[in-house]
């Protein structure tokens, strides 16, 4: 077990370092600089004069070292990557990296993560009922409009719902995490306020990847149903209950699960397009903007974001599905 | 035979399965009638498709759509089973029939320890679960106690095999069903098992049904024989009388084939397949491979006739003196 878990750290870390690698040389194959778009955009805002910005880009640059050597930025990095520090937010400054990490990814993860696990119970228990012959007809007939919704792009579904419900109806805000006046806190006001903002948001996900987790269901569960052991349950008299959770969901749900590991180390990524379309606070949109921006620390930090939430969901399902599949033990063991 | 309702056991008249095709409907189990005294041992062979498995199938009411039991009765120990709803139906299965799959390749649930596969069955049952039940349930069919933490895939075909046996055998039900229980083990484990099996019914006086194509096995292991073909039962009577006097030449040619020690590297087949069930000839289903078919044999179907009690046969051939093939 132990030895299990050193390799799987150690995959981890080359993962890491690799991704890293990859990181820091994308966005210093671009021509642009960032601080003097930062500072010619201040610039041009305060109505200020252009003169000597040229001496103000030197400075900055060396604040942030990225006049020195390409080597010792990228041995400075992999130091900081190790650290979890990413300095200073060029875009920003002078916020700290790690501060608007912390601040975004609470927003995301909660929109993102709640609503792909909606999804994944919603849609993995009606594809189970659309492949059981013993299930209400209904459930086989309202499966092909989910396979529908989930071919279409979740942030189409999202514009979709953010024209009528939002702009024309106005049942719901069009965008944001809440109310620009409310004030952060543990309160139950600030909580619904949070709430009403996300329902919009989460709602597109969950309805665009139900059909996703429903056809993948629906597939497993009807192999499982070919198999003795579910005639052998039958003949056992078990409950048809008992049958349809214990013994055809149960072993049906196995690649699921993997599945749904690899989507949730994955909602970061896929967030940029949802939280663009609802103008929500989340790392998708800082992301975003700081590509925008050229913003390198920013960039580092959040992809690095990404691949750690990628790695270590892919450890966490690794670790648990000798749980759930007693078979996959016995090959670490 | 002629009062069959009077007498305990299992007793099925005229069992019918039928599936609907689109051209056509096809009977599985065709007019199938047998019956199983308490304690008696009754063994069903035939060829893949001849319709041992779905009559089986039929018995416990499993037979999935849109395959149906199109008519017949199934009484076992003065209750009809046909009649129960499904609800009840469902209690019946292992607590009044019971099955045991050809348990060696997957017909335990891989996820589940062998312990809770039983707990289930018995908590389904509407009992409580004895703090030594499983222990004991495993002891009866010569597995150690400490088999039921273990998992499917850490059981040999033997223990697993072993393991569905004591499931089946778990709420002592008045008819068992063995579908080909040895089919995948080794001679040496298939005899052991058997063994097991025989001790289990001696015990609790059960009905069994034992179905598989081995001949070998079922001189060995049973009372009486059921010969199927195409559907429908061709020859029925005491394996003794069955093998030294096979009345159909069906029988004749399966007990041919059984190789001998006298007759070492050759194998007697029969020639010909099965015929499909969508397209039965008109007359008798075995005329097509029959060496002594008779034009009446390609036009009418034969019917079942007693021709001594408890024995019964389906051919036109009025007396057969049937010399072994040359």
């Amino acid at each position: 077990m132990l030895r299990t878990i050193a390799a799987r750290v150690l995959l981890l870390v080359a993962m890491v370092w690799t991704a890293g690698t990859v990181n820091f040389i994308m966005p210093r194959l671009s021509d642009r600089d960032p601080i003097a778009e930062r500072l010619t955009q201040i610039a041009s805002q305060g109505g200020g004069s252009l003169a000597g910005i040229q001496d103000m880009v030197k400075s900055y640059q060396e604040r942030f070292g990225l006049d020195r050597s390409l080597w010792t930025q990228y041995v400075d990095y992999l130091g900081s990557i190790a650290r979890l520090d990413f300095g200073y937010s060029i875009a920003n400054y002078p916020t700290r990296v790690a501060d608007q990490i912390a601040y975004a990814l609470p927003w995301t993860i909660g929109l993102l993560g709640t609503a792909t696990i909606i999804a994944f119970v919603c849609g993995t228990l009606l594809g189970a009922l659309a492949a059981w012959p013993r299930a209400p007809r209904f459930f086989r007939n309202v499966l092909p409009l989910f396979m529908v919704l989930s071919a279409i792009p979740f942030y189409l579904v999202g514009l979709v719902l953010v024209y009528f419900l939002a702009f024309r109806l106005n049942w719901f805000p069009s965008g944001g995490g809440s109310e620009l006046t409310a004030i952060a806190g543990f309160s139950w006001a600030y909580a619904g306020d949070v709430l009403y903002h996300s329902l919009l948001p989460a709602f597109s996900i969950v309805i665009a990847s139900i059909g996703f987790w429903a056809l993948g269901m629906r597939g497993m569960m009807v192999s499982v149903q070919g198999e003795d052991y579910m005639m052998f349950a039958d003949a056992k008299g078990l409950r048809p209950r008992r049958i349809f959770f214990a013994y055809g969901m149960r072993n049906a749900i196995l690649p699921q699960v993997t599945a749904l590991a690899l989507s949730l180390g994955r909602i970061i990524t896929g967030s940029v397009l949802v939280e663009m379309v609802f103008a929500y606070p989340g790392i998708g949109t800082l992301l975003f903007e700081s590509i925008k921006l050229s913003d390198y620390f920013t960039i580092y930090g959040c992809v690095l974001v990404l691949v750690l939430a990628t790695g270590l969901s892919m450890i966490v399902v690794d670790l648990l599905y000798p749980l759930l599949d007693p078979r996959a033990g016995i090959t670490h063991a | 035979m002629s009062a069959p309702a009077k007498t305990g056991g299992l007793v099925v008249e005229n069992l019918t399965v039928a599936y609907p095709l689109a051209t056509a409907t096809v009977l599985g189990v065709d007019g199938v009638s047998f019956t199983v005294r308490p304690g008696e041992r009754l063994g069903v062979v035939g060829e893949s498709g001849s319709g041992k498995s779905t009559t089986a199938l039929a018995l416990l009411r499993l037979i999935r759509p849109p395959g149906r039991i199109a008519g017949g009765r199934v009484m076992l120990n003065g209750t009809d089973l046909r009649g129960l709803d499904e609800a009840g139906m469902r209690a019946a299965r292992l607590r009044v029939v019971s099955y045991i799959p050809q348990g060696a390749m997957n017909s335990l649930n891989p996820v589940k320890t062998v312990a809770a596969q039983m707990r289930d069955a018995i908590l389904d049952h509407g009992e409580r679960v004895a703090p030594d039940a499983i222990a004991r349930a495993l002891e009866g069919v010569d597995l150690p106690a400490g088999t039921a933490r273990l998992f499917p895939h850490q059981l040999s075909g033997g223990m697993k095999q072993r393991v569905c046996i004591a499931i089946g055998m778990l709420l002592r039900p008045q008819l068992i069903i063995a579908d080909e229980p040895t089919s995948a083990l080794d001679v040496v484990t298939q005899r052991q098992v058997m063994g097991t099996l025989g001790r289990l019914q001696t015990e609790t006086g059960a009905c069994l049904i034992l179905i598989g194509h081995d001949m070998g096995l079922m001189v060995q292991f049973v009372d009486r024989l059921a010969v199927m073909y195409a559907g429908r039962l061709v020859e029925l009577g005491g394996i003794e009388e069955v093998f030294a006097a096979p009345r159909h030449p069906y029988t004749r040619m399966l007990i041919d084939s059984v190789p001998t020690f006298e007759n070492r590297g050759h194998f007697v087949g029969i020639p010909g397949t099965t015929p499909s069930l969508a397209r039965l000839p008109p007359g008798c289903a075995f005329a097509p491979r029959c060496r002594f078919a008779m034009e009446l044999c390609r036009q009418v179907v034969p019917p079942s006739r007693e021709v001594a009690p408890g024995r019964s046969v389906a051919c036109h051939l009025e007396d057969v003196p049937l010399a072994p093939p040359a």
